[in-house]
């Protein structure tokens, strides 16, 4: 997380051309009326990101939203900005081709759960390891909204819906691990009715050279309400929300008398009771470790039933080289070996024969 | 060679030894003797070679060789490699036989030939494989070392087929290949097994001696193949130059002989050969060139489409940006952002990609967007035969998505067309903002023809401008910017890049409001929109159809893509015969040519030869309501000129 409200430029954020005037987060409101049922959480994140977007100071000409099918999708639609929203699964593949093409964009990806991990898994993991600069904002709501209330592959097993009357049968997805395990060099976490937390934690993905993974828990108000309560219920989130910042011990609770350790003998995390004797066990977080192994265990904290000890903030952020970048590299070390194509050579090649007539 | 050539050319060609009366005609040919051995040279006016052996045996390479030694020389030629899908089917049996078939000739030629006049077998097994196409009289070389017990029991040979008098009616020419390759390599210190390897290469240089093929070429290519293995390199050399000693010293080979240069079937210029897959790629390169604007391929290995993401991703230094996806779907869809951004996005597969990349072409076609989909056609369906050529997916192209989606087609009709065809391809993708088809095949994509390298200055202009500010005004007096507002000629939206100020806008594949694009569930607009994006497709801009009909016949003969090499020899064949017939090749199977429907009903006949089941003839019939006949073969193969010539003639008595 960043120290300062500043935002610090990286070096693709440098290749984005900047706003002439300063923004508003009118600026960044279509004039299309928002169609999501009321009460929804999709309403927080959309305010959330557009307020966000001035900060970041870029020409909203040079800002993309692409979204694949689910009620998030829908999101690109209320952006001033450029969008698509393209079809079920597909956006990273289809963000990809616009980010590697176009470095002066700053390309954002919508989608959810079902859309995200389910028909377009193949599609995420991959943007995830090739480490394309793309910000992709996952609205988990734990549930199909769209199609009216089926499970998903983030439904807790057991879970009763229209598909599922006797009960899901399905082990979920935890978006958080399965970003870590698809080599993703950022991985966060937030909560939709948390502004000021889903504002840094967009603030750090917009930041990031490369995949940024945002979760954004998101409820569904119609057919999965208060999947996230004990996450926002004060008295519950205290010991259910771990709020992880990096270099600071990881401790949560009511009274703060709560930490995560290593085990000595597993290597595993575990939560203790904080006392006097281990307080300098608690670990510190470092979301830049090189290592995933530490975010890994931390995502692994939640439990998928009860959403207890559920980490939220950044839990991995590391820089590695950026798909869009290497890609350009090659182009240009082409053009640099080879100079600048010429047509008529490369039509000519180099076993030619001429017939006079 | 393809339609560059002059008319009078196309009269003198495989007409010559037509079949119709169920006779073969000799070969043409004079008689000499050259100077230096005393061997008799005997002049030819074509020649059809087939070079079989095992996977492992380096036949493709082989082949290629001698295809450019056969262009330096300056033949026209008609290529068909023909091999297995697996990489190395177990050694020595009949699944595992990969060929290569060779036409060339001192005239213009349009096919790989029916039926070779020379074949080389390296082993039993290709002997096997082949002997059937093989024409009483035919030489067939074989490498007398593969005839041993196991090899020939291998493919159910009970007794040695050199021996028993199964190939009496052939001119044998029994050679220990192997042996004379070990023998010839002694001196380079290699095993046996790495010696054994180069004996392609004598086979080759046997071959170059017996076709007076120059062989510069062939040993520059070696040296830079091995470049890191000298001794390699100069193994293959010295077993290339034994097989032309071999043929020029040994008693058993007493005849060479020559084909002069074709140069009378091809008009002045610089000519290469070419394959399709090689044309087509740089037919991609030359039109994101000609319309100044980044070529982007999103691409998933598949046979026999990968050449081209591998030849594309040796041209970076053209601004050309290769992505391979984690799947066809992605493949396409990157190709599908790139154009979003501005890109010429391009993506490449066969007919089991294409099924996966529907429902991308279907957005495509409801963002309006350029998008060029190549389709190297195989045999289906599922898995089918990968690397067989068929024409089976026109109807996929066609229709393979749900709702009303309409995309264009085109179909290049010669391996060296593929250049033109993409560039055309490209031109109707960005004049009109939609996906656009080229269906190839793989006859196309690995056969190869000489062609006339285009002065780069002669192909057309593709630039298409981006919109750069507001389109419409509102009743207010407001100027604004409306995606879906048409340019009233063509149909095409503006396309609108991201980064351009003032245009931001939103697009998707719900239905869009006429103009505005915003989204609309409105009935009278969907029907509106529906009838708009057909209407877009339909009147795109497509030359009229030329029939070749110079005596006025009753029947027509309609073929599209791969088939026109076939079917135009098949027509030269009748005509020599004294049949008239006329002729007429599709470039464009969607939207049909203007005047197609005039041509079709101006005859009493007209017959439609396909590598599918009748996929064209459907469309000719629902369309123009004629009675087109189908005559179809899907055996994996391209139609051989004969037996389309003889069909052809029974559809016209009939």
């Amino acid at each position: 997380m960043p120290d300062t409200e500043e935002l610090q430029h990286n070096e693709l954020l440098q290749l984005v051309p900047k706003a002439e005037a300063k923004q508003s987060m009118k600026d960044f409101k279509s004039d299309q009326e928002v169609r999501w049922c009321p009460g929804c959480g999709d309403y927080a994140v959309l305010a959330a990101v557009q307020g966000f977007m001035p900060e970041l100071g870029l020409a909203k000409e040079n800002i993309a939203f692409v979204s694949g099918i689910g009620c998030s999708s829908r999101f690109p639609y209320y952006m001033n900005t450029y969008g698509m929203h393209s079809i079920h699964g597909r956006a990273p593949s289809i963000a990809t081709g616009l980010a590697t093409s176009r470095r002066d964009l700053s390309v954002w990806v919508v989608t959810g759960d079902g859309d995200a991990l389910s028909i377009g898994g193949n599609h995420l993991i991959h943007a995830l390891r090739r480490n394309v600069n793309l910000k992709i904002l996952l609205f988990n709501n734990r549930i199909y909204g769209l199609t009216k209330g089926q499970y998903s592959p983030t439904s807790e097993i057991g879970k009763i819906t229209k598909s599922t009357p006797m009960g899901s049968l399905d082990a979920p997805f935890n978006p958080v691990s399965l970003a870590i395990g698809a080599e993703a060099s950022f991985v966060a976490r937030t909560v939709d009715s948390d502004r000021k937390h889903l504002t840094s934690v967009l603030r750090a993905a917009a930041e990031h050279p490369g995949t940024a993974l945002v979760e954004i828990y998101q409820n569904c108000n119609i057919f999965n309400d208060g999947a996230f309560e004990v996450l926002k219920d004060k008295e519950q989130a205290a010991e259910a929300v771990i709020r992880l910042e990096h270099g600071q011990p990881i401790l949560f609770g009511a009274e703060g008398n709560k930490g995560v350790v290593r085990n000595q003998a597993t290597g595993d995390l575990e939560v203790v009771a904080v006392t006097d004797e281990n307080r300098s066990q608690v670990l510190v977080h470092d979301a830049h470790a090189d290592s995933p192994t530490t975010a890994f265990a931390l995502s692994r904290l939640a439990d998928a039933d009860t959403l207890h000890h559920t980490p939220i903030g950044v839990l991995r952020s590391v820089e590695r080289p950026v798909y869009d970048t290497l890609m350009s590299d090659q182009v240009d070390a082409a053009v640099e070996r080879d100079g600048k194509g010429d047509l008529g050579a490369l039509l000519a090649g180099a076993d030619t024969w001429t017939v006079v007539g | 060679m393809t339609s560059q050539v002059s008319s009078a050319a196309e009269m003198a060609d495989e007409a010559n030894d037509a079949v119709l009366g169920g006779q073969r005609a000799p070969l043409s040919g004079t008689t000499g003797t050259d100077g230096g051995n005393g061997k008799e040279v005997r002049r030819l006016d074509r020649v059809i070679i087939r070079f079989a052996g095992d996977s492992g045996d380096g036949m493709q390479l082989t082949g290629d060789r001698f295809t450019s030694e056969t262009a330096s020389f300056g033949n026209d030629l008609s290529t068909l490699p023909n091999f297995p899908a697996e990489i190395r089917a177990p050694a020595g049996t009949l699944p595992g036989v990969s060929s290569f078939q060779l036409h060339f000739a001192d005239h213009d030629i349009l096919t790989p030939g029916d039926a070779p006049n020379v074949l080389v077998a390296m082993n039993p097994a290709a002997l096997k494989a082949n002997i059937d196409d093989v024409p009483r009289g035919a030489e067939i070389i074989v490498n007398t070392d593969e005839f041993t017990k196991r090899p020939m029991a291998k493919v159910g040979y009970a007794t040695n087929p050199l021996e028993d008098g199964s190939l009496e009616a052939y001119n044998v020419h029994p050679v220990p290949l192997t042996t004379l390759t070990i023998e010839a390599l002694k001196e380079f210190g290699l095993s046996r097994k790495e010696a054994e390897r180069s004996k392609n290469m004598f086979a080759l240089g046997l071959l170059s001696w017996m076709y007076h093929r120059p062989t510069e070429g062939t040993e520059t290519f070696l040296r830079q193949k091995f470049a890191k293995k000298p001794q390699i390199a100069e193994a293959n050399v010295a077993a290339f130059r034994a097989g032309w000693n071999f043929g020029e010293t040994t008693e058993d080979f007493a005849v060479s002989y020559e084909v002069a240069p074709a140069s009378q079937a091809f008009p002045t210029g610089t000519y290469r050969n070419i394959s399709g897959n090689l044309a087509l790629s740089y037919g991609l390169i030359a039109a994101g060139r000609l319309a100044d604007l980044p070529l982007y391929l999103g691409s998933y290995p598949i046979t026999p489409a990968s050449d081209i993401l591998h030849e594309l991703s040796r041209h970076k230094n053209f601004g050309v940006r290769t992505f391979q996806a984690e799947d066809e779907i992605a493949g396409i869809g990157a190709a599908l952002g790139a154009a979003f951004g501005g890109a010429l996005g391009v993506t490449t597969t066969s007919g089991p990609g294409v099924a996966l990349k529907s429902e991308t072409i279907g957005l495509a076609v409801s963002l309006e967007l350029p998008l060029l989909i190549i389709d190297i056609q195989r045999g289906g369906p599922s898995t089918g035969l990968p690397t067989k050529t068929e024409q089976a997916d026109l109807l996929q192209a066609m229709y393979g998505r749900n709702g009303e989606a309409p995309v264009p087609i085109v179909a290049p009709q010669t391996p060296a067309d593929c250049f033109d065809a993409a560039i055309d391809a490209a031109r109707i993708a960005l004049t009109y903002r939609t996906p656009v088809f080229l269906l190839s095949d793989g006859y196309l994509a690995n056969g190869s023809e000489p062609w006339r390298i285009p002065e780069t200055d002669s192909l057309p202009d593709l630039t298409t401008p981006f919109a750069t500010g507001p389109n419409h005004t509102l009743a207010d007096g407001t100027e604004v910017f409306w995606p879906y507002k048409r340019d009233p000629q063509t149909l095409a939206r503006p396309w609108a890049v991201p980064g351009t100020p003032g245009l931001e806008h939103r697009i998707g594949g719900i239905e869009k409001q006429d103009g505005t694009g915003n989204i609309s569930y409105d009935p009278a607009n969907h029907d509106l929109m529906v009838r708009t994006r057909q209407a877009k497709i339909d009147n795109i801009e497509v030359p009229d159809l030329v029939v070749d009909d110079p005596a006025g016949a009753r029947t027509l003969v309609l073929g599209w893509g791969s088939t026109y090499g076939p079917i135009t020899a098949a027509v030269r064949r009748l005509r020599a015969a004294g049949q008239p017939i006329a002729q007429a090749h599709l470039r464009h199977l969607n939207p049909f040519p203007r005047n197609l429907g005039e041509v079709l009903k101006s005859y009493d006949k007209v017959v439609v030869p396909e590598m599918n089941l009748g996929q064209l003839a459907m469309l000719l019939r629902a369309k123009y309501l004629v009675d087109a006949h189908s005559f179809n073969q899907v055996n994996g193969m391209p139609f051989k000129a004969e037996q389309l010539a003889t069909a052809l003639k029974e559809a016209i008595d009939a």
